[in-house]
């Protein structure tokens, strides 16, 4: 019974246990690497599949139609039969595109999606690795994303990939700074930047704390994976797909697939930072239940993020930079600053936790209000 | 401590590796028939008239400028985030001062107009 009480972790070491039997430590660790890269790697591709499905019924759903049905049972293998198209359709690369950095540029993006997997806690014990430095491993690792794009649009030399780049760039870069902001204010809360301990101290989830940051960390996150409403850079009623048109094959499978493992990627930090993470009713006295309240959690967010895409129209790009800058830094940076001086009164924590939420209430309603009033502004003038 | 970033490395390696296979068994399958028309331009039909890698819109930059001077400030605010609880009342009066000078940039830029697009 104890062996299932935290089953993962006793799986993990009993094969470790085994193996180390027969070889050197060096070599039994190097083994334990390869074996757990090869399933984080493997996350992405089942996203993909798992997601694209998903998305498709939701959306489906939401425009009062029934989605794919056609292939398997409620349409269940239509990113199976995708991916087998991707991969035997014949890859076009442009006469005038230049090369090298058109085919290193879906390479980058799919690492870059592949390796925010190697610091998001599943359960107890059960993540890549830990690096102390979490949080800033993932911001890292998130902005080669942007590098790819637009790497991606510049070298198809093709002028709606090329307008799909710069958009990015205002696009990407904007709404870093939100997200950069609001993950700092959890940093502080939390006094950490491991995953793994930002989840152990959530006895109550931030998200109830910070309401503010987890708002603002959900608008930029959505940007920064650019689905609707902040699709600019591949709003395909503009400017055809953006930065990916040049793209066929599995080339361009690359690029949907690192898109699909960055949604799930965003939602699963969400997550950790804002939700607890691994953390649920009887997850302390079995930790084998924690992945499962992850997974559960990270699909909430996701649904909640296509229910914004189904039912949200796109934003221009004016309102769009306006958002970011005008709206979410500031907000963001007085979130953090009202933070910083909570965590420095000598209070309890149930204290803190209540002046956090407070504070962030007010910030809050003041955006809220500005905003108001803007919107009467602008739509007197 | 440096083998956790061995793994890091390792896992690299693995994702580098996963999208050169599966591009390696996609060129086995797919068929290749490139023609001078396929290859041209993916842009509306004609030929594509003058060069893709023109000036643009300078506005783009300004927001990368500000982005740039935000972006160093969040790389100041994590380890100041992570040591704050060490660091003694000192640390909140240093990071309202960094603050307001940044936020005093941003208002610069917002009255400036930068923030506005043309």
């Amino acid at each position: 019974m104890d062996f299932v009480r935290d089953l993962f972790v006793n799986l993990a070491n009993a094969w470790t246990a085994w193996i180390s039997g027969f070889m050197p430590a060096w070599l039994a660790t190097l083994v334990n690497y390869l074996v757990v890269g090869i399933l984080l790697v493997l996350i992405p591709v089942i996203a993909t599949l798992a997601l694209t499905w998903m998305e498709r019924k939701v959306i489906g759903r939401i425009q009062n139609r029934p989605g794919p049905n056609r292939v398997g049972p409620w349409g269940i293998f239509q990113g199976i039969a995708d991916a087998v198209k991707l991969l035997i359709k014949e890859d076009i690369v442009p006469d005038r595109a230049d090369k090298p950095v058109f085919n290193l540029a879906p390479l980058l993006i799919f690492i870059a999606a592949a390796l925010l997997w190697t610091v998001l806690p599943f359960g107890r014990g059960l993540v890549g690795q830990d690096l102390n430095i979490g949080v800033l491993y993932l911001v890292a690792i998130g902005s080669i994303t942007t590098i790819s794009v637009l790497m991606a649009g510049w070298s198809s030399n093709n002028k709606f990939a090329l307008i799909g780049a710069f958009r990015v760039v205002a696009q990407l870069l904007s709404y870093e700074i939100p997200m950069v902001l609001s993950m700092a204010a959890v940093v502080l809360f939390a006094n950490s930047m491991k995953m793994g301990e930002i989840v152990e101290k959530q006895i109550v989830p931030f998200g109830l704390a910070l309401p503010l940051a987890m708002i603002i960390y959900i608008l930029a996150a959505i940007a920064e994976t650019g689905r609707a409403p902040f699709d600019l850079l591949e709003a395909d009623s503009e400017i055809v797909a953006g930065y990916f048109i040049e793209y066929s094959g599995l080339k361009f499978g690359w690029f949907y697939i690192a898109e699909y493992s960055n949604l799930l990627a965003v939602s699963a930090i969400a997550t950790t930072l804002f939700l607890g993470g691994w953390r649920g009713p009887g997850a302390e006295a079995a930790p084998a239940l924690g992945p499962f309240y992850f997974i559960a959690k990270t699909i909430l967010v996701v649904f909640l993020l296509m229910w914004i895409r189904g039912t949200w129209p796109r934003f221009r790009i004016d309102q769009m930079l306006a958002l970011a800058w005008k709206v979410l830094v500031p907000a963001s940076l007085a979130n953090l600053l009202w933070i910083a001086v909570v965590v420095k009164l000598p209070m309890p924590a149930a204290a803190q936790w209540a002046f956090a939420l407070a504070g962030n209430l007010a910030i809050l309603l003041a955006t809220l209000t500005m905003l108001g009033r803007a919107a009467k502004r602008y739509a007197a003038a | 401590m440096l083998s956790q970033y061995a793994f890091v490395g390792v896992f690299a390696i693995i994702a580098v590796a996963l999208p050169i296979i599966g591009l390696t068994v996609a060129q086995l399958l797919r068929p290749k028939k490139p023609n001078p028309l396929k290859n041209s331009t993916y842009e509306c039909g004609v030929e594509t008239i003058g060069d893709t890698w023109v000036q643009f819109k300078a506005q783009y930059y300004l927001y990368a400028l500000i982005f740039v001077v935000f972006d160093v400030e969040a790389a100041f605010i994590f380890p100041w985030a992570v040591a704050y609880n060490k660091l003694g009342l000192y640390a909140l009066v240093e990071m309202i001062l960094f603050v307001a000078i940044l936020a005093g940039g941003l208002l610069y830029a917002w009255r400036k107009g930068a923030l506005d697009w043309h």
